[in-house]
């Protein structure tokens, strides 16, 4: 463990927890402007969690532990997917936790966690945003094993910080067909597990139509924040894993130094593909639910392919 | 797919007396009624409206039934025993018929007999039991009482079969309404709109006004179809004192009638853009929108067009000028041509809850639903009501009516778009014929007294569909009843039918696709 390495985490995780929110009022942002639209501003979705703080939550009659512990598990897991998933540093001291299938078992603990609430409330749209969610996590989460599997394979570790070192050393990887491959794979299960167009629509109130929000919507209060909170940082730590593993450069090792360059570059690579996100949704529009197992069956198969070629033409 | 009247002139039943504008009475008894309906249903007559009346000593029903090509009316007049309120059902025949029945039933305390669906309509269960709002010696809504327990939802059962209740309260600002879906996994087996949760009395509200006091009320019966329901009224009110109007005022009606579909469908194309996550349309809808309300705002003095029909004639301080139209025609159309040309916004509008021409037929179905099933029906063109100049400018002439075959998602889509451009083809012609200023025929006093109670029909295509309104009018100059049919009435028990067998998330969109109004259907 280094000093570098202890503050560069320690960092990372403020930078995720202060830096979420703002992410997400870019992307709400951008797509207001695209569409002739004045938008709130970036600073909306702290000036929403700043007023969910002071309000009292509320717990619906019949529900029991799942529903009072989600949003606390929730918050949890995202503040040590912040801190495990090399952003700011490979050399963070968890680094042995840093591996594919804990990050990814994390993940899917928070959404298990929330699905598990929206059950408890008994209410038809839990329960009907828990078997969407559900139903997509088990598409999701394979396709994001697979697909880190192919750059790992030729690392020979899933300690995904030996894989983007190993990127570091060798830039020409990037362009490997696995790695492309991977890429698209990734991006298209970020964008479904954190419930962004084409396969959930944040913005709508339509409630029969909704994944994510459905799942959610007994919630009130500081429960409400904390689990806004951590959709934000788990829609950050995403981005910024995908930004992490094919766009390596600029994040920094144990030096104390590189930190600063570090960190711009972090966060210009994230507003990047926040803004890029942000615009492409003006264009497309929400997929029929039962499509989006075809996109995610397709993504699947970009991930299966890439774990082949990475054998094949490695 | 057309289903015209069988040609030729009708064979009058017997005992028709004329009664107003292309309009017969005919006198008929509860022995007599399914034999006098079953003939107007066989020479292509829809029935276009029921309405019960109290005359303080009997009661009595009278169906209106109107056929097109060429225009005709015909009414059964069925008196009622006030001591055994009873009438024979018809609902075997026509379905809006058993529809109309049960709301008579909630309002005015006749039992339809043998009725397939005694359920309440109107009624909720609070309203105290052997209470009907429409008797004349009603007096007060007594005090709310859980009196009936809930409503009788159908259980669909079987494995993994689940309901979700929605409703009346919603996310968004609509009105109320209450959905009941039986869903197995994510596809609706069973939808239930439990609706009536807006009732207004507005129909009592009518009774003992004069004709002219009503017209803001008749403005206010749907607050998106000002135009429809107060041209239909006020048609029903110049038909029971055969009154003309002249010709400059109904062109200048029908220009009102245009506006009204103008900003209703494009807001309807936006929303159903917006509905399917594509929301950028639906932005560019609102501006067009905006756009259009101010013009509104010019042309009568109220963005919802207000106050420009009046009893005789109607009112216009301003004329749209062609240029502007125009401009928002080919923007309008540029929306339209970059949703459809979206592949995802085609995908979900494509094959989505299908309405089949024969299921919109059977349910009676009005407006763009019909005319998205293929079904030609059009206020404008069945029932005109004369011509729109003196040089013999014909309805005929001037409204075409497209329609679709699909009967899904996109083609509602696709005939608000053709509606659109039909709308902004008679606003380009007519809009050079007329001149700012009031023209009415409607006398400075008040019109002679009627010799005794007079009745009028007045029906009128408004944006969502047919709206007909039948009025009687006392010798004392007041109104007696006022009856209004708004399309909604006839088009709601269409939304299930087209779902069944849809997936839940799609629930939305089609509602939309439909938009139905909960104000007109509840008065």
């Amino acid at each position: 463990m280094t000093i570098g390495g202890l503050l560069a985490t320690a960092g990372q995780v403020l930078l995720v927890m202060a830096g979420a929110p703002v992410l997400v009022g870019l992307m709400r942002q951008v797509r207001a402007r695209l569409e002739g639209r004045a938008g709130a501003g970036i600073a909306q979705p702290w000036r929403d969690l700043r007023k969910l703080l002071r309000r009292q939550p509320t717990t619906p009659t019949g529900t029991g532990w799942a529903f009072r512990l989600a949003p606390l598990l929730l918050i949890g897991t995202s503040l040590v997917l912040a801190a495990v998933v090399p952003l700011l540093t490979t050399a963070s001291p968890l680094d042995p936790v840093a591996d594919l299938f804990a990050v990814v078992g994390i993940l899917a603990l928070g959404t298990v966690t929330l699905a598990l609430a929206a059950l408890d409330t008994g209410t038809a749209f839990g329960g009907m945003g828990a078997s969407r969610e559900m139903t997509i996590l088990a598409l999701v989460e394979p396709t994001i094993l697979v697909a880190v599997f192919s750059l790992s394979a030729r690392v020979g570790s899933t300690n995904l910080a030996a894989i983007v070192t190993a990127t570091l050393h060798d830039p020409l990887r990037v362009a490997s067909p696995a790695s492309l491959l991977a890429a698209a794979a990734l991006l298209v299960v970020v964008v479904a597990e954190t419930g962004r167009l084409p396969v959930d629509n944040p913005a709508t109130h339509l409630e029969l139509t909704m994944i994510h929000e459905a799942m959610i919507l007994e919630y009130a209060g500081t429960d409400l924040a904390l689990i806004e909170w951590a959709s934000a940082m788990r829609l950050t730590v995403l981005l910024g894993l995908l930004a992490s593993l094919f766009l390596p450069w600029g994040i920094a090792g144990t030096s104390l130094t590189a930190l600063p360059l570090a960190l711009l570059a972090f966060v210009v690579k994230v507003t990047l593909l926040a803004v890029g996100l942000g615009t492409v949704e003006v264009f497309i529009a929400k997929l029929r639910l039962f499509r989006v197992p075809e996109l995610l069956a397709g993504s699947f198969v970009l991930a299966l392919l890439a774990v082949a070629s990475s054998f094949f033409l490695a | 797919m057309t289903f015209a009247a069988i040609p030729g002139p009708p064979p009058p039943l017997p005992g028709g007396q004329p009664a107003g504008y292309h309009r017969v009475a005919i006198p008929t008894t509860t022995a007599t009624l399914a034999e006098h309906a079953a003939a107007l249903h066989q020479r292509g007559f829809r029935l276009a409206l029921v309405a019960a009346h109290d005359d303080h000593d009997a009661l009595r029903a009278v169906y209106l039934y109107t056929a097109a090509d060429p225009d005709r009316r015909v009414e059964l007049h069925l008196p009622i025993d006030r001591d055994q309120p009873t009438v024979p059902t018809l609902a075997g025949l026509s379905f809006p018929a058993g529809r109309f029945e049960r709301e008579m039933h909630d309002l005015y305390g006749i039992q339809p007999l043998d009725h397939p669906l005694p359920r309440r309509l109107v009624r909720h269960s609070h309203w105290p039991s052997g209470w009907y709002p429409m008797r004349h010696d009603a007096g007060p809504p007594p005090d709310f009482t859980e009196t009936d327990g809930p409503f009788p939802f159908l259980t669909v059962e079987g494995s993994g079969v689940y309901e979700i209740p929605v409703g009346p309260v919603h996310a968004g600002l609509i009105e109320p309404g209450h959905f009941r879906f039986s869903v197995v996994g994510e596809t609706i087996l069973k939808l239930k709109a439990r609706l009536w949760y807006v009732h207004k009395g507005i129909e009592k509200l009518f009774e003992n006004r004069t004709p002219t006091d009503a017209l803001p009320l008749a403005e206010r019966i749907s607050g998106d179809t000002a135009v429809g329901h107060t041209l239909a009224y006020c048609r029903a009110i110049e038909d029971a004192f055969h009154l003309q109007v002249p010709a400059q005022a109904r062109r200048m009606r029908a220009i009102l009638l245009e506006l009204e579909r103008l900003y209703n469908h494009i807001t309807d194309l936006g929303a159903l853009c917006n509905d399917v996550g594509h929301s950028i349309l639906n932005t560019h809808a609102l501006r067009i929108k905006e756009t259009l309300l101010r013009l509104n705002k010019d042309t009568t003095g109220h963005r919802l067009l207000r106050g420009g029909v009046l009893p005789g004639g109607a009112t216009l301080r301003h004329i749209p000028d062609r240029e502007q139209l125009a401009t928002i025609g080919a923007d309008i159309r540029e929306i339209i041509h970059l949703a459809l040309g979206n592949s995802l916004v085609a995908e979900r509008f494509t094959g989505t809850a299908i309405l089949t021409a024969e299921q919109a037929h059977d349910l009676g179905t009005l407006g763009y639903i019909a005319r998205a099933s293929g079904i030609t029906i059009d206020a404008r063109r069945d029932h005109p009501t004369g011509n729109l100049d003196d040089d013999g400018l014909l309805a005929d002439d001037l409204y075409t009516i497209p329609t679709q075959t699909g009967g899904d998602v996109l083609a509602r889509f696709q005939q608000r778009a053709a509606e659109i451009d039909a709308s902004l083809t008679i606003l380009h012609t007519l809009v050079p014929t007329v001149t700012p200023g009031t023209v009415t025929s409607w006398p400075t006093d008040t019109p002679h007294p009627p010799p005794g109670t007079v009745s009028g029909v007045g029906i009128a295509e408004g944006w969502r569909g047919t709206i007909v309104h039948r009025v009687e009018i006392t010798p004392e100059h007041r109104l007696h009843r006022v009856k209004v049919v708004d399309p909604s009435f006839f088009n709601w028990p269409a939304l299930p039918v087209a779902l069944a067998g849809t997936i839940v998330p799609d629930f939305p969109l089609t509602n939309k696709s439909f938009n139905l109004s909960y104000a007109g259907n509840d008065l």
